[in-house]
């Protein structure tokens, strides 16, 4: 209980650290709202205006505590660009973001936890060469590029899928999930590869350990070795660096949205940035930001449940 | 155990597999269908994002106006010759003395809410144009404006004083219902189409307006994709996702696939490189003219696109055919030689300067590496700077903090004052400090001609002060190329940026 109490301390005093270092960094860099809005028709005396009517006339101080005030009492503000609250613009595409990472972790945790587990146990030396080289190759290529890969062959060459046709889940069910498939698999594919590659390891030095040669001299068989005692180890590692990859999928949107044209929270943040769009990008930046503390919140809980060692601590 | 698991592997792989298989055959036959059963939807891709209002008189970026052509009208509207026809009005004259112009308005035309547009919403268009557009040009013309009213369905304009491009002025305000307050988000105007939804970096729909007074239009709703990624824009293309893309490069339309259609035609924008007249070096003509001897235009109209472009010469494009004058185009040919004089003599040999370049547009980009092989050739050290748009438009645009930039400007309605009222030396958008009393007088005279020849005369005569001084190196206007599958016909291009969805139909 009090873990839990020092946790939601630090998870709020982090994100009020990073929603003022966003905030300072608009303010470091060069552009501001009016330029993108007023574009070639800006002169003196409208940028002037617009400034004092988006409110950035104000010293900048007043400005972020204005701003943290309304985004505690859940007022997300109004976005410079698109006009609209922030929380409408967020309504439509955070949950077309958060259906893609869910799907991504789920598609990593189905294909991982099983092949890491074989490849584990295995004991042909060249097959285990093999697959870890292939393994290495899958874990250095970034997702985007997986995208490309994806766009073309699937979506030029073989025609399973048109890029850029995103049909929304209103729309369609089926057809927005196979649409995000592709996108989902990009973003797994190295994380499968990594937790593959963890877990292999880590079953690999359970095996080593005295209780397996104990259970093995019982007479008890290596597969049941495996199930109850081996797993239960050494899925304490691979639960916490899921939970970190559930975290990073998120973050990956950002650039994956861009190769797929998803309309997510990840094309939102870089127009936004772009746009000098400070209500959006701040919105978005703490979002992010939270779930990655939350995630992580929720591994250590895991840990704690799983490895009894950590609960007398 | 491993038996099993492998099973398990296999029939998780095999089930994602169908799961994408029958999925986005779903997605394509409904695409297709679309496209084939007579319905005739249009499916377009934009590479860029509207603008944060869609209020006619608040829009500022090009890309925005193109599309929101189809939904607002003025009381006349420019044709693909640059001529005006009636729109809203069914007949207009202009008095013989040039100062007074009556409209007739055009009988049950109807406005996308239902309504039936009436004299008073013409007022209430003009006294809100007037008021709040952000087009400094038009908010000019329209300030000269002594009265407008109304009588019946006659509406009668007087002028302060002579304008003769006054039409120009009047197709660009456009015929709003009136206090109507939402158009911001929920634009509502007279165009053979109209506004149904959009949703910001997903997409805009318009569907057909089957009141449209010269006919309804023949498809039945236009789809415009928004991308910000051209590499994206384009593999959906290619994909055949998409019925039409326009602007799209040389290097695209070569490479594209699908058999679509490719209709070229000109982007009617002024690409040049852009220099500071305000500092040094570039405030001595000499150098600025060095510069122009020192650009071989032919090989970037080669090197960049094929020759695909137009010369210019001046701040005016070719497609602007009546105030063009192509006596300017040659005006500085290839001259190395003469251009190392001219810097001999203004005592700027070895010159070196930046040129900022907005990072998002890559023709302008790819000029300015050619621009910057070229001089060096020459003798002169150019380097390029790319910059984010936001940080050109705020330091290059607004704070004329720039020695050179590779950009280019379009007219936002048909009149030549739209491309050179930016360089009166007292006009707020004059980004190059251009400042000359005899370019000031003639756009002027211009602005004020009692006859339409003197007007093109004295524009003419701006034009040629620009090319004298060498006020910009003039580069070209680019080729426009789009692209249409060849379930579609008719799409023609405008002198001006416009993208009429009314004149496709399905073949």
């Amino acid at each position: 209980m009090r873990q839990i109490i020092k946790k939601t301390a630090s998870l709020i005093i982090t994100l009020f650290i990073v929603s003022l270092l966003a905030f300072l960094a608009f303010q470091i860099i060069p552009g501001d709202p009016t330029t993108k809005i007023l574009g070639t028709s800006a002169s003196p005396e409208k940028v002037a205006a617009l400034r004092t009517q988006l409110g950035l006339d104000r010293p900048v101080w007043e400005r972020y505590i204005d701003w943290l005030v309304s985004f505690l009492k859940g007022d997300f503000g109004t976005s410079y660009n698109y006009m609209r609250p922030v929380r409408s613009l967020l309504a439509d595409k955070l949950p077309v973001t958060v259906l893609l990472t869910v799907m991504s972790f789920a598609i990593t945790a189905a294909a991982a936890i099983p092949l890491g587990i074989v490849l584990g146990s295995i004991r042909n030396a060249l097959a285990d060469h093999l697959t870890m080289i292939l393994d290495q190759i899958i874990m250095a290529v970034p997702p985007f590029f997986f995208g490309i890969i994806a766009c073309y062959l699937f979506g030029i060459v073989l025609k399973w899928f048109l890029p850029g046709g995103y049909v929304p889940l209103s729309a369609s069910i089926p057809g927005c999930l196979s649409y995000l498939l592709l996108p989902a698999l990009s973003l797994a594919l190295p994380r499968i590869a990594m937790t593959v590659r963890m877990l292999r390891g880590s079953i690999r030095h359970e095996l080593t350990q005295n209780y397996v040669l104990t259970a093995q001299s019982r007479g008890m068989p290596l597969r049941a070795i495996l199930i109850r005692h081996v797993m239960r180890n050494a899925m304490i590692p691979v639960v916490t660096f899921l939970a970190v990859s559930a975290a990073e999928i998120m973050t990956g949107t950002i650039i994956i949205e861009q190769v797929f044209t998803i309309p997510g929270i990840g094309r939102l943040l870089v127009s936004s940035i772009g746009n000098r769009d400070f209500p959006v990008v701040q919105a978005i930046v703490v979002i992010l930001a939270a779930w990655i503390m939350i995630v992580n919140f929720i591994a250590d809980l895991l840990n704690h449940w799983m490895d009894p060692r950590m609960r007398s601590e | 155990m491993r038996k099993r698991i492998a099973v398990l592997l296999t029939s998780l792989a095999l089930s994602c597999a169908l799961g994408a298989g029958p999925g986005a055959t779903a997605v394509m036959a409904e695409e297709t269908k679309n496209a084939s059963s007579g319905n005739a939807e249009l499916v377009v891709g934009l590479s860029q994002d509207l603008d944060n209002s869609l209020d006619p008189y608040q829009i500022t970026a090009a890309g925005t106006r193109e599309v929101l052509f189809n939904v607002f009208e003025g009381l006349v509207k420019p044709d693909t010759d640059g001529n005006f026809v009636d729109a809203v009005a069914s007949e207009h004259s202009v008095s013989d003395d040039g100062i007074t112009y009556t409209f007739t308005l055009r009988d049950g035309v109807k406005f996308h809410n239902g309504e039936t547009v009436s004299a008073d919403d013409v007022l209430y268009s003009f006294e809100t144009c007037a008021a709040t557009t952000t087009n400094t040009a038009v908010a000019g013309a329209l300030s000269d404006i002594q009265d407008v009213t109304s009588s019946g369905n006659e509406i009668t304009i007087t002028l302060k004083e002579k304008n003769s491009s006054f039409l120009s002025t009047v197709s660009s305000v456009s015929i709003v219902p009136a206090d109507y307050a939402d158009q911001a988000t929920a634009p509502v105007g007279t165009g053979p189409f109209r506004f149904e939804s959009y949703s910001p970096q997903d997409k805009v729909v318009f569907v057909r307006n089957d009141d449209y007074y010269a006919g309804a239009p023949a498809l039945s709703k236009v789809t415009c994709r928004i991308f910000e990624d051209a590499n994206a824009l384009y593999t959906s293309l290619d994909a055949g996702a998409l019925d039409m893309a326009l602007h799209m490069s040389l290097d695209q339309v070569n490479s594209l696939s699908n058999g679509y259609d490719v209709i070229e035609g000109e982007m009617n924008l002024v690409q040049a490189l852009y220099l500071n007249n305000g500092k040094a070096p570039f405030d001595d003509e000499r150098v600025r003219q060095a510069l122009c001897y020192a650009i071989d235009i032919d090989s970037i109209l080669e090197l960049t696109e094929d020759g695909h472009g137009a010369k210019l010469g001046s701040s005016v494009y070719p497609s602007f055919t009546k105030y063009f004058d192509e006596s300017l185009v040659g005006a500085y040919p290839y001259d190395p030689a003469k251009a190392a004089e001219l810097l001999d003599e203004a005592g700027a040999s070895g010159l070196s300067f930046t040129i900022k370049v907005p990072s998002n547009y890559t023709p302008h980009v790819d000029t300015a590496s050619v621009i910057v092989e070229m001089l060096s050739a020459a003798g002169i050290n150019a380097s390029i700077q790319k910059v984010e748009w936001s940080t050109w438009l705020n330091d290059v645009y607004q704070g004329r903090d720039f020695e050179a930039t590779v950009i280019g400007f379009d007219a936002a309605y048909l009149s030549a004052d739209a491309l050179l009222q930016r360089w009166v030396s007292t006009d707020s958008s004059n980004m190059i400090n251009y400042s000359n009393k005899d370019y000031d007088a003639a756009i002027e005279k211009a602005q004020h001609a009692t006859d339409d020849e003197e007007q093109v005369a004295a524009y003419k005569e701006a034009e040629k002060i620009l090319s004298d001084t060498a006020a910009n190196v003039y580069i070209q206007d680019l080729a426009d190329f789009v692209v249409l599958n060849p379930k579609f016909t008719g799409y023609e291009f405008y002198p001006l940026y416009a993208s009429d969805f009314s004149k496709i139909r399905p073949v």
